[in-house]
């Protein structure tokens, strides 16, 4: 018997068909927010549910297409992509990570021909706008969505979902949680600014100039194919994203009154 | 002495955004900022303008420099953009 989940992130149906009911009880733990009744799929993946390999070498995920497949290599699974069937394979054990790996690769794949990305950055949505905190490990992510007014909605703490939306941009939350160890909320809003975030000792937010604030982005953006046609992409689209939205840089101090500073030149303006 | 001759490589792309020329690589993702020099050379590497020529018309009166050592130094800066596999170096000219 076939059991089946239907992982909707950024409006983008992922479905997962497996024969381990305990693997779809995972899935269904860890995605509940993000959880559909079946329905068509942009994307159908079906697992192979394997023994753990206590050998699996511990290596950086590789992607590469291979005779018309994309396929997605870590020690610990295997995947392949028809992009055209939209339809893949993903051999792993009975684990949380490859699957949401897998995902999260798919996600870059599809947000890259739409001039999006999935960046290592924590979002939150207030007053029906987004907002983005990019910045390396230790730079604040986690501290600024512990910091978020009870009126705020995180939409991750570690890893934003950004989708080109007209003259602008939206972003969506997401299940790639980070130290929170929480799951965003299944909520989207415009982006309003981009905050490249330091820890200093005063609250302060500064502007950034466009080719920094292009070189601090890409830096964040999560692409892993090795393919110079989608490094193009990503690089233009990420371009356009610096022209289009506001990058400021905020150094902050850990406290909450650093949301007083969050979208304040946008509402002054 | 023989010509030099520098286009863009293929599997790059470039932008030119706040005044500043960035230069993605497609073959490993490395971002380069050029600066005024190097973004006059980019512009003008069309595979067919000996960089003699381009130093000559574009460099030597942009920034009131002397010749040889602008072109000793056009030829560093190229040659490392090469390297990095942005730029292709040939001494004939390249075709399209």
């Amino acid at each position: 018997m076939k059991h089946r989940a239907d992982i909707v992130i950024g409006g983008v149906r992922v479905a997962v068909v497996t024969s381990s009911p305990t693997f779809i009880a995972m899935l269904q733990e860890r995605y509940a927010g993000f959880l559909e009744a079946p329905g068509a799929a942009d994307f159908e993946f079906e697992i192979d549910v394997v023994a753990p390999r206590e050998d699996a070498p511990d290596e950086d995920v590789r992607v590469y297409r291979d005779a018309g497949l994309w396929r997605i290599e870590r020690g610990d699974f295997r995947a392949s992509l028809d992009p055209v069937a939209r339809r893949g394979r993903i051999r792993q054990s009975e684990n949380p990570y490859s699957i949401d790996t897998v995902l999260r690769i798919v996600h870059t794949l599809v947000l890259a021909r739409e001039g999006g990305f999935l960046m290592h950055a924590a979002s939150a949505l207030r007053a029906g706008r987004a907002y983005l905190f990019a910045g390396v490990s230790g730079a604040g992510k986690t501290t600024i969505s512990r910091l978020a007014p009870p009126d705020a909605a995180l939409l991750s703490d570690e890893i934003s979902y950004v989708k080109r939306a007209g003259a602008g941009y939206v972003a969506f939350g997401t299940p790639f949680a980070g130290e929170l160890a929480r799951a965003g909320e299944n909520v989207r809003a415009p982006l309003e600014a981009i905050y490249l975030l330091a820890q200093g000792p005063r609250n302060l937010v500064e502007g950034v100039a466009p080719a920094q604030a292009a070189r601090e982005l890409l830096a964040s953006v999560l692409f892993f194919a090795e393919d110079a046609e989608l490094v193009r992409t990503v690089f233009g689209a990420a371009l356009d994203l610096v022209e289009r939205v506001p990058v400021r840089r905020l150094t902050f101090v850990p406290d909450a009154r650093v949301w007083d500073l969050i979208g304040r030149e946008e509402q002054a303006a | 002495m023989s010509e030099l001759f520098v286009a863009r490589a293929r599997n790059v792309a470039a932008r030119m955004i706040g005044g500043e020329m960035m230069v993605m690589s497609g073959r490993d993702s490395s971002l380069f900022s050029l600066n005024a020099t190097a973004s006059i050379l980019w512009e003008a590497a069309d595979g067919v303008t000996p960089l003699s020529r381009i130093v000559e018309g574009r460099i030597v009166t942009a920034f009131e420099v002397d010749r040889e050592a602008a072109l000793k130094d056009a030829e560093e800066l190229v040659r490392d953009l090469a390297g990095h596999g942005i730029l292709t170096l040939s001494e004939t000219p390249i075709e399209p």
